[in-house]
């Protein structure tokens, strides 16, 4: 099975490489098909894998491929851990890339960079699975700095555009900041456990957790604590959680296949991987879950009141993904990583179907993305229409679509909890469902329903996707209804993650859970509270997008001030770009003209230049051209000699 | 006094009066005889020494030659004599100047050389030679003998000083005709002669 | 009965005028090779006196080759004088301050 594992990986590697290098003389055809077989292969080989390690009961697969070196004792190496997390990953984010490449053959048909896209999207599915098949942190960081400079040169890739290398320049930094803790993180391990492999440091995690340090002088952390918060901060860079959010949104200045990739399922989703990943180590810190929890609370309240104002229509979806994201989260807080993983696995299927709904929306709109523009196109493009009707309800959790379990399992797992921060969690978490709801239809409303807004010329262009763009629509509307039931019962309730999550007896929130099979777990939402919100939401959009628009103008003059609030995204991109960005340009302007210029420039290197002609200025006074004057001197000095030695 | 005491008071007090007229007169003519005045008397101090030879080399060679030579250049040198006797007092300042520190060196020298260290008690008077003693002869042995490398330096010195006086100050008059043999002996028969061709006819 | 130090005093009489005339002379560059003479002048009667106490010959020797250079030293000085003229068409050693910095 070795050589299964390690083709993976590679296949896409050698696809993104023969696409990149030799784009010009293969040509177009040539790109897509040589990057679209070698992603296939791994996503063929992915299922070989899952149908090994999950059907055929096959061993954990934990080994070194490769030792890059070794120093004072401590071991960088290439190696795989292939366990049912793994495999889960794999499949997932090679299936939904698969998808992605069929999908970018239709929406980039015109793009001149098209041969440099498929070699980015095949590289980008190459360091995302060597970060979720690492079996060490080296690895794993490699990985992640590898996605996080694919994801920069897929949201600049129309480099010419100026908001475009904004917003990568954006993305790359608010990550970097993320990466400090991480990092930081990665050498308290080393420093606490003394080895990056991960087996050696879940061994000994328990002595760990006994140890304390202090951080600000006086006051005592445990080891394990500062850990796991150094770790989650990295999370939270990668994963878009407050306050590292904001490259999120500005990262759909790329095209609408990597928005479906990286900014739905699969990159994005590497920071709730690694936390479940290291569950080992956070059981043993109840104050980190805490802060994870209350981080993804408000991540998944606030950034989804902002997605209901949005007029982008990939802004909208790109708000959920932050607010679905704030729902992993606060799964992992509460101990439920099964839950957090199962949610991760769904929505990665009915994020990247909406995504590309709104690309195949957008491709018919000649590019047009304001969702005011839009309306009606329910006639005009069906199956568009019914795959994103299909997305949307998966997102909401109607009974029965994969959404429906994930997001349930998560609200009933933060009701079980009672760490810190799990009452203001469970509010926040069901106040969201109203507020996913409403958006989720507005959307649809405005977009597909009503009144047909856009100009006469688009009209008449209107019509239904080519098939490369659909196929890829109805292939993953699938899973999007049916992945759920299905893996519930195994995943979440089951022992499916059970070699490779670990969660202490106190926190085992869904061990309490009662599960009794998919359909009793249908009837149990009839009696909750989120599924009457959900109906409220559904409604109240009804009412406002389909029947009586005047309203959402009125309501928005009324509370003019939370609208402005939501509006301007709770200033905090203001606040990053006045506080960071300007500060930081002041400083080095200081430093420039302070330091640089007046310091060195003027003081020390013209200074001294002043300072040798001045002296020169007074010396030369000594040179008068006046021969009595020299004799004079000369005697002078005898005279004095004299006087000193007689 | 002895005979020797009257001597060497009589010429050392010429030596200083002339001396200290050669710095104060004002035309150069006079300063340049005072200074030979100067030569003379201490060539008799050196005899009194018993320097027989350089007493009379110092009358030839310093007065003869080197004086003669100052006195040409100072009569060939056209100088504006009116400006030059303006002298000294002019300026006061400059007199005490000089007068002090020529005190105060002469105090200095005197306290080195004088009778505590040098006197009669530290080193006496040497026994005089005899009557036949030939300061020539002895100076001679020493000089071809002992010191003949040093005297060859000197001749060469004096060779170097000929040649770089003559470098200096010799002046070539551009209407005079000479011959350069050297270049005679270089020329070529393209600088001298040209053949023209030419047609034996005139055209009609 | 002349003690040696009424010659070593005598010579540095000459010497110390020699000095005193090279600063109370402005206006005659002569007067200043002159001085210089007066200068050696004195050093030689230092020399004969000492050769003659102290019963050494090389002292006269010594003497011998002083007078060789300074006059070999003259004639350069006179010759360079005369170049000098002949530029400046002046000897004042007051108009003669083209080398100031």
């Amino acid at each position: 099975m070795q050589q299964v594992y390690l083709a993976i990986p590679l296949a896409s590697l050698i696809g993104a490489i023969i696409a990149g290098l030799f784009g010009k003389q293969i040509g177009r055809a040539g790109a897509h098909t040589i990057t679209i077989t070698g992603v296939a292969i791994s996503f063929v080989l992915s299922l070989v894998a899952l149908k090994h390690i999950v059907f055929d009961g096959g061993q954990i697969y934990n080994a070194t491929v490769y030792t890059w070196m070794v120093s004072d004792g401590l071991h960088f190496e290439v190696g795989f851990l292939i366990d049912k997390l793994t495999v889960m990953m794999m499949t997932v984010v090679t299936g939904v890339s698969l998808a992605v490449h069929v999908y970018t053959i239709g929406y980039m048909h015109e793009d001149p960079g098209y041969q440099r896209f498929f070699s980015y999207i095949s590289l980008f599915t190459f360091s995302m699975l060597m970060l979720v098949m690492a079996n060490n942190f080296m690895q794993l960081f490699f990985g992640w700095e590898a996605v996080g400079l694919m994801s920069y040169l897929l949201i600049g890739f129309w480099y010419t555009r100026e908001t475009a290398v904004f917003a990568n320049l954006k993305a790359f930094l608010v990550n970097r900041v993320g990466d400090f803790g991480f990092i930081l993180g990665i050498a308290a391990i080393v420093l606490y456990a003394g080895s990056l492999d991960y087996k050696e440091v879940f061994e000994q995690a328990p002595r760990i957790a006994n140890q304390s340090i202090s951080v600000f002088s006086g006051s005592e952390w445990s080891v394990m604590t500062l850990i796991c918060i150094l770790l989650f901060i990295g999370a939270m860079g990668k994963s878009a959680q407050v306050p590292l959010h904001v490259w999120l949104p500005d990262s759909m200045e790329g095209p609408t296949p990597i928005s479906a990739l990286i900014h739905a399922a699969t990159m994005v989703t590497a920071g709730i991987f690694m936390v479940a990943r290291m569950s080992p180590l956070f059981e043993w810190s109840e104050t980190a879950l805490s802060v994870v929890l209350i981080v993804g609370a408000i991540t998944a309240f606030f950034m989804g009141l902002i997605g209901m104002v949005q007029n982008d229509i990939k802004r909208v979806i790109a708000y959920s993904t932050l607010s679905q994201l704030g729902y992993m989260t606060v799964a992992l807080g509460a101990s439920a990583y099964s839950a957090a993983v199962f949610h991760l696995m769904t929505h990665a299927f009915f994020k990247a179907l909406l995504f590309l709904a709104a690309g195949s929306v957008i491709i018919a709109m000649h590019h047009e993305q304001d969702m005011r523009k839009m309306g009606g196109l329910k006639k005009y493009m069906p199956i568009t229409y019914w795959t994103s009707l299909v997305g949307t309800l998966a997102l909401i959790g109607f009974p029965g679509f994969s959404g429906f379990f994930s997001k349930d399992a998560i609200i009933e797992a933060v009701h079980e909890s009672h760490i810190f921060g799990s009452g203001f969690a469970y509010v926040m978490v069901v106040a969201g469902v109203f507020v996913t709801v409403f958006y989720s239809f507005r959307l649809l409303f405005l977009v597909f329903h009503g009144e047909e807004r856009m100009d006469q010329h688009t009209r008449e262009h209107l019509r239904e996707s080519p098939a490369v763009v659909t196929v890829p629509l109805i292939a993953l509307a699938i899973p999007s209804i049916i992945i759920g039931g299905m893996t519930i019962g195994s995943m979440v309730f089951g022992d499916y993650f059970s070699g490779s999550i670990v969660v202490k007896e106190a926190h085992n929130v869904l061990g309490e859970t009662e599960y009794h099979g998919a359909l009793v777990f249908i009837q149990h939402a009839f009696g909750g509270l989120p599924l009457y919100l959900a109906l409220a939401g559904f409604l109240s959009a009804w009412y406002i997008y389909m029947k009586n628009p005047a309203l959402a103008q009125a309501v928005s003059q009324k509370f003019g001030f939370i609208y402005r609030m939501l509006e301007n995204k709770y200033w905090f991109d203001d606040a990053y770009f006045a506080l960071f960005a300007n500060g930081s340009r002041r400083i080095g302007t200081g430093l420039w003209k302070g330091g640089d210029v007046s310091l060195i420039d003027g003081l020390i290197v013209n200074g001294s230049a002043r300072l040798v002609a001045w002296f020169a200025g007074i010396a030369r006074q000594l040179q008068t051209g006046m021969m009595y004057h020299y004799a004079f001197t000369m005697i002078v000095g005898l005279v004095v000699l004299l006087v000193l030695f007689v | 006094m002895s005979f020797t005491e009257i001597v060497f008071y009589a010429f050392s007090t010429l030596m200083v009066v002339s001396a200290t007229g050669v710095i104060t007169s004002k035309n150069p003519v006079h300063s340049v005889l005072l200074l030979v005045l100067t030569f003379f008397s201490t060539a008799a101090i050196w005899m009194l020494l018993e320097a027989e030879f350089l007493a009379i080399t110092l009358v030839l060679v310093y007065v003869g030659a080197v004086m003669v030579l100052f006195l040409f250049v100072v009569m060939m040198l056209d100088i504006n004599i009116t400006m030059i006797r303006e002298g000294f007092l002019k300026n006061p300042i400059q007199l005490l100047i000089a007068i002090l520190f020529g005190c105060v060196m002469l105090g200095l020298m005197a306290i080195v050389v004088g009778p505590e260290n040098f006197g009669l008690a530290q080193i006496a008077e040497p026994a005089r030679h005899a009557a036949d003693y030939s300061n020539t002869k002895e100076l001679g042995r020493i000089l071809y003998t002992d010191y003949v490398y040093p005297f060859e330096i000197a001749a060469v010195i004096l060779l170097v000083a000929i040649v770089a006086a003559i470098a200096l100050t010799m002046r070539r008059r551009p209407e005079t005709k000479y011959q350069t043999p050297g270049k005679q002996i270089r020329v070529k028969k393209e600088d001298r002669l040209r053949i023209v061709k030419m047609k034996a006819e005139k055209e009609q | 009965m002349i003690p040696l130090s009424s010659y070593l005093i005598l010579a540095a009489i000459m010497f110390s005028l020699s000095i005193a005339g090279i600063f109370i002379n402005r206006k005659n560059v002569i007067i200043l090779l002159m001085c210089i003479e007066l200068m050696l002048l004195a050093v030689n009667i230092n020399f004969i006196a000492f050769s003659h106490y102290l019963g050494d010959s090389a002292g006269q020797v010594f003497v011998f080759f002083i007078l060789t250079v300074a006059a070999a030293e003259a004639a350069i000085g006179l010759a360079i004088l005369v170049v000098l003229f002949r530029n400046r068409h002046t000897i004042n050693v007051a108009e003669l301050d083209s080398m100031k910095g």
